[in-house]
């Protein structure tokens, strides 16, 4: 397992593997931000974790389409879906959407912190959004992979996947930005929803690995 | 071990492309499967290692003891795709597949260098040519042992020389005991090997 992980990284950090797309969706979309919105800093700081969420979500549904096509075009998706039992299908994908999280998604995380800066946000109000993108974005990845799984054997099935997949990683989201925003304003308390939003990421780690491998036993022919 | 078949059909988008296949094979033993573009040659080698249902009668596997309790775990799939990522280099390749598959077999330079492929182990995989690329994925066999191989044209782009190469490490696999199944309109150069005709009713 530690191998599949090990080439999905490799794969994804390699020329034409698209780790760095992502990233550079997500400082475009926050950067042109300020701009559309004009120079009232106030503004900015109020709505910057969830245009930070917003971008993050967006930006990692860019390459999701391509988690397993890319395997089917060059036929190892046979072979990973058929081991004979030495392998679980769903532990594969889970390995699979736990390398194009760090591929993918960390950078994200990581990148998050400095256009916080951009968006003129308070310390702790960075790092509350950096802290829920690093708890709630592998529940995209979890839900993507499902969504991935379904639309493996159609050509262009890359809208149809975000079709698939936002309607599942709103809530995600909602959690998310609330989280954040308890982390500025006194009143709301933190705790509860980073809590629903840790807990929403397990759940989605059980339940999509588990219907993608289902949607790819039947995508086969 | 025997690789058993009764009555067997196979479907393709609801349609059944072939029907009533009787065979037998065991250790040793190679069976050629022919037939007309369309006859069904993947579909069946598909259904026998069972990325495709078994919608009619049944396939199975005898005396292959623990290790091997199905057929799809006891076997090598070669198929039209070389399932090897472009980006990566021949070696990354098929050290994935060894890890992976359980890597038992030749160590990773002898496998390549039983495919002739031994000097360029490093190039990426996409800068390989058509039959440089057929004969890296026959490596992967190599690497890691199954008893069964099911190859869907597996001399496809192979050169003269390659071909002869390849039949020789299939008489190899067969006199270690192994069984091999072949979709091809090629011949494959075996010295003893059992035809199917598909497109008609066939027995083997």
């Amino acid at each position: 397992m530690l191998a599949l992980y090990l080439r999905e990284l490799r794969v994804s950090t390699r020329a034409g593997g698209g780790a760095l797309t992502g990233v550079l969706f997500f400082l475009a979309v926050v950067a042109t931000m300020p701009f559309a919105l004009g120079p009232d800093l106030n503004l900015l700081a109020r709505i910057g974790p969830a245009v930070l969420w917003i971008g993050a979500l967006l930006a990692s549904l860019l390459g999701l389409d391509r988690l397993f096509q890319a395997d089917r075009e060059d036929g190892s998706l046979d072979l990973l879906v058929m081991t004979g039992g030495r392998h679980m299908l769903a532990v594969i994908v889970l390995v699979k959407c736990l390398a194009y999280w760090t591929a993918c998604m960390l950078p994200l995380v990581i990148a998050s912190p400095a256009l916080g800066l951009i968006l003129n946000m308070q310390p702790i109000a960075i790092a509350a959004t950096s802290l829920t993108l690093l708890i709630g974005t592998p529940a995209i990845a979890f839900i993507g992979a499902a969504g991935a799984a379904v639309a493996v054997g159609l050509p262009r099935g890359g809208v149809l996947v975000s079709v698939l997949v936002l309607p599942l990683a709103i809530p995600v989201m909602i959690f998310g930005v609330s989280a954040s925003y308890a982390a500025i304003n006194e009143p709301d308390p933190f705790l509860p929803p980073f809590l629903i939003l840790a807990a929403l990421t397990l759940f989605f780690a059980v339940i999509g690995p588990v219907a993608a491998a289902l949607a790819l036993r039947h995508a086969s022919d | 071990m025997r690789l058993i078949a009764e009555n067997l059909g196979g479907e393709r988008g609801g349609r059944t492309v072939f029907s009533g296949i009787d065979m037998s094979l065991s250790d040793g033993g190679a069976l050629l499967i022919t037939g007309s573009n369309g006859a069904g040659k993947s579909t069946l080698l598909k259904v026998i290692f069972g990325l495709l249902p078994c919608t009619l009668g049944t396939i199975r596997l005898e005396e292959g003891g623990e290790l091997f309790p199905t057929v799809g775990s006891a076997a090598h799939y070669l198929g039209h795709l070389n399932a090897m990522k472009t980006a990566l280099s021949v070696i990354e390749n098929l050290a994935f597949w060894r890890d992976f598959d359980g890597g038992d077999g030749l160590e990773l330079h002898s496998a390549l260098e039983a495919v002739g492929l031994g000097a360029i182990g490093h190039l990426p995989f996409g800068y390989l040519s058509t039959g440089q690329r057929r004969r890296a994925s026959i490596a992967r066999l190599l690497i890691s042992q199954r008893p069964i191989w099911l190859l869907d044209e597996p001399t496809a782009g192979l050169d003269a020389e390659s071909e002869q190469q390849f039949s020789a490490l299939m008489e190899r696999h067969l006199a270690g005991g192994g069984l091999i199944v072949a979709a091809t309109h090629l011949p494959l150069r075996l010295a003893d090997t059992r035809e199917l005709r598909l497109g008609e009713r066939a027995y083997a």
